[in-house]
């Protein structure tokens, strides 16, 4: 006689990730700081109304207004215009948010494109690989800066300053971030290929695309998901800094990095105008980075389960 | 190991020929011509001369053969003029700075001292910071040294160094007052006290450079030496008695530093990238502050040029990178 109300449940995958990530201390509390400050920063303006971009038309009121420090009315103050520095925050936050996002969107889409391409087909590897190559042996924070520059003007004409900045920056920084996670993912590829149940799809003449679709991917979105998330942090920082150096976004258009750059200028007087933004982007990376670094031990098998 | 440096290095230059190219013409497509900055009251005609005079109305591809030309060949031979006292440059034409008007191997050659001093010292400082911590991080692994060690490699590569520089400036310039916030390049080490303010100015910048690369290289090296204290050579050394000083510095450290070698090789070229922000923070005057300044001043030879510099040192490092490994790893050959 056996007893069956031993036999315990079947365990999902996701379920054993989840439970080796909830194990690492910082990822937890990193993907807290993260929801937390996405919810801050996406939900905030419909609790704190404040226009961002108000200036008071009255010059007279306008200069009362210039420069506050916290009060109620202002709980970051305002700034050099009168502009309420919470809702500034916010909506700067909005958008480096949305940049890394995008950003890394773009560049995983890249590096998986092309990493599975040069994995599946042999014929693609060496060209690919040697674009690869290429692409990481350009001067990229130079380049970023040279794209900008150029294609800034006339893309803000075309689609508005917000809307054309905000597609230069997100397309040029996935555009030079993607070769990383093309060479995870061939080198996955290649180690999948090898493996019995990709040999007996193919025997029974699977086509490649759904080999691709049905077999490779799900297998490699381990990698996939973890240069993904490191990839927001990185683009979150990129943005910033090209806001920093003036080549971001237009100046009456926040951003934390740009937030960060108006405030160098007044940092004698309000210091506290370059603290809030760079706290929130350092706030931000760094969250991001436990969450990858979690995320890499629980989809690891070699760790999960010891 | 030689033929493997050869066909590498032949290897380089058409990837370094693609690379100008693809520079090059990204940098044509601009829509900023230095010509725009000219008042409009100007007449057609003059203003056209000015244009053939900086050269900027010839086809793409004559400007760029020409520029390969200058960059390959003409620029070289004044170098050797400059150190033998020859002249065989007299004639040429050199790659002259649109903003300037002077040619931009000169000026680079003019602020490349600022960006090695203070970059370099940097990453110098980052690296013997960064290999202590990450030897003895790996050897107590998970006691509180590493703990703060990876808290702080955490923050090292999470902060962005121009808020890093920035809390710096606000702390011990505006407060404290004890470093100054703008870097002076005009500063010459002649005595005692010259030198104290240069290493003053320094502090900071370096400070800021040394921080974020410590993170870097001190994460490779516990990761590496961790990989090497679970080897059985270590067992084995350990089992024939040899003092635990000897196992770890001897054996386990001169193995995990191999790839760390490279890492660090691989670290030198994009510490002139990651330099650009840190030299705007401070206003140094070095080679990122001349690259911002050019984009922001259409010069697109300076830009071309510079770019091009940081491509070719990316390409010389990552191929000494290579052969470092195998010179150091008698496992690895390439044959």
């Amino acid at each position: 006689m056996t007893d069956t109300s031993v036999i315990e449940k079947p365990r999902n995958q996701w379920a054993d990730v989840w439970a080796q990530f909830k194990t690492h201390k910082g990822a937890v509390i990193g993907l807290a700081v993260f929801i937390g400050l996405v919810f801050f920063v996406s939900l905030g303006p419909f609790i704190w109304t404040k226009d961002p971009t108000y200036i008071n038309p009255n010059a007279a009121e306008m200069i009362k207004t210039r420069n506050k420090p916290p009060s109620w009315e202002f709980p970051l103050g305002t700034d050099q215009l009168g502009r309420d520095m919470l809702a500034r925050m916010m909506k700067g936050g909005q958008v480096s948010i949305a940049v890394g996002m995008v950003a890394m969107s773009i560049s995983i889409l890249l590096g998986t494109l092309v990493g599975v391409m040069a994995g599946y087909f042999k014929r693609l590897d060496g060209p690919l690989m040697r674009l690869t190559d290429l692409f990481l042996a350009l001067p990229l924070l130079p380049l970023l800066l040279v794209m900008v520059m150029l294609f800034r003007d006339p893309l803000a004409r075309a689609m508005g300053p917000e809307g054309g900045t905000f597609l230069l920056i997100v397309f040029a920084i996935g555009v030079t971030s993607w070769m990383q996670a093309a060479r995870i993912v061939r080198g996955e590829v290649l180690a999948l290929k090898e493996r019995e149940f990709v040999l007996a799809a193919r025997s029974i003449g699977t086509p490649p695309r759904r080999m691709i679709l049905r077999h490779i991917l799900p297998n490699v979105v381990s990698p996939i998901m973890v240069s993904a998330t490191l990839g927001i942090a990185s683009a979150i920082i990129t943005e910033s800094a090209l806001s920093f150096l003036g080549l971001g976004f237009p100046p009456d258009f926040p951003t934390w990095g740009r937030l960060l750059f108006d405030g160098v200028d007044y940092i004698q007087q309000y210091p506290e105008r370059v603290m809030w933004p760079g706290i929130a982007i350092s706030l931000t990376v760094l969250s991001v980075n436990y969450i990858g670094d979690g995320l890499r031990d629980a989809l690891d098998p070699r760790i999960r389960g010891r | 190991m030689l033929t493997y440096t050869i066909r590498r290095l032949l290897l380089a230059i058409p990837t370094l020929l693609f690379i100008s190219l693809i520079i090059f013409l990204l940098v044509d497509f601009a829509p900023g011509s230095p010509m725009s900055q000219i008042p409009l009251t100007i007449p057609t005609e003059v203003r056209l001369k000015m244009i053939e005079a900086l050269g900027a109305n010839e086809p793409v591809y004559v400007r760029y053969l020409l520029w390969l030309k200058q960059f390959f060949w003409v620029e070289p031979l004044v170098m050797l003029d400059g150190i033998f006292g020859t002249n065989w440059s007299e004639g040429m034409q050199r790659i002259v700075s649109w903003q300037s008007r002077s040619p931009v191997m000169d000026i680079i050659w003019q602020r490349l001292p600022q960006t090695l001093t203070v970059v370099g010292s940097a990453y110098v400082v980052g690296v013997l910071i960064a290999l202590p911590i990450g030897i003895y991080s790996a050897y107590r692994q998970y006691s509180w040294f590493d703990q703060v060690g990876t808290f702080f490699a955490m923050i090292g590569f999470s902060v962005p160094t121009f808020f890093t520089g920035v809390v710096l400036i606000l702390v011990f310039s505006v407060n404290l007052g004890w470093f100054p916030s703008i870097y002076d390049t005009s500063l010459r080490v002649r005595d005692w006290d010259t030198f104290l303010l240069q290493v003053k100015q320094m502090a900071m910048p370096v400070a800021v450079l040394a921080l974020y690369n410590a993170a870097q290289i001190s994460r490779y090296m516990r990761s590496s030496m961790l990989e090497n204290l679970g080897q059985d050579y270590v067992r084995t050394a350990r089992a024939k008695g040899m003092p635990e000083r000897v196992v770890v510095l001897k054996h386990v450290l001169r193995n995990s530093l191999i790839p760390v070698v490279t890492v660090i090789a691989l670290g030198i070229p994009s510490i002139f990238g990651g330099a650009i922000i840190t030299e705007q923070v401070f206003k140094v005057n070095g080679l990122g502050a001349l690259l911002i300044n050019a984009i922001q001043g259409s010069d697109l030879p300076m830009v071309q040029t510079l770019t091009f510099i940081f491509a070719v040192l990316i390409v010389l490092f990552n191929l000494i990178a290579d052969i470092l490994y195998g010179l150091l790893d008698p496992r690895i050959r390439y044959d």
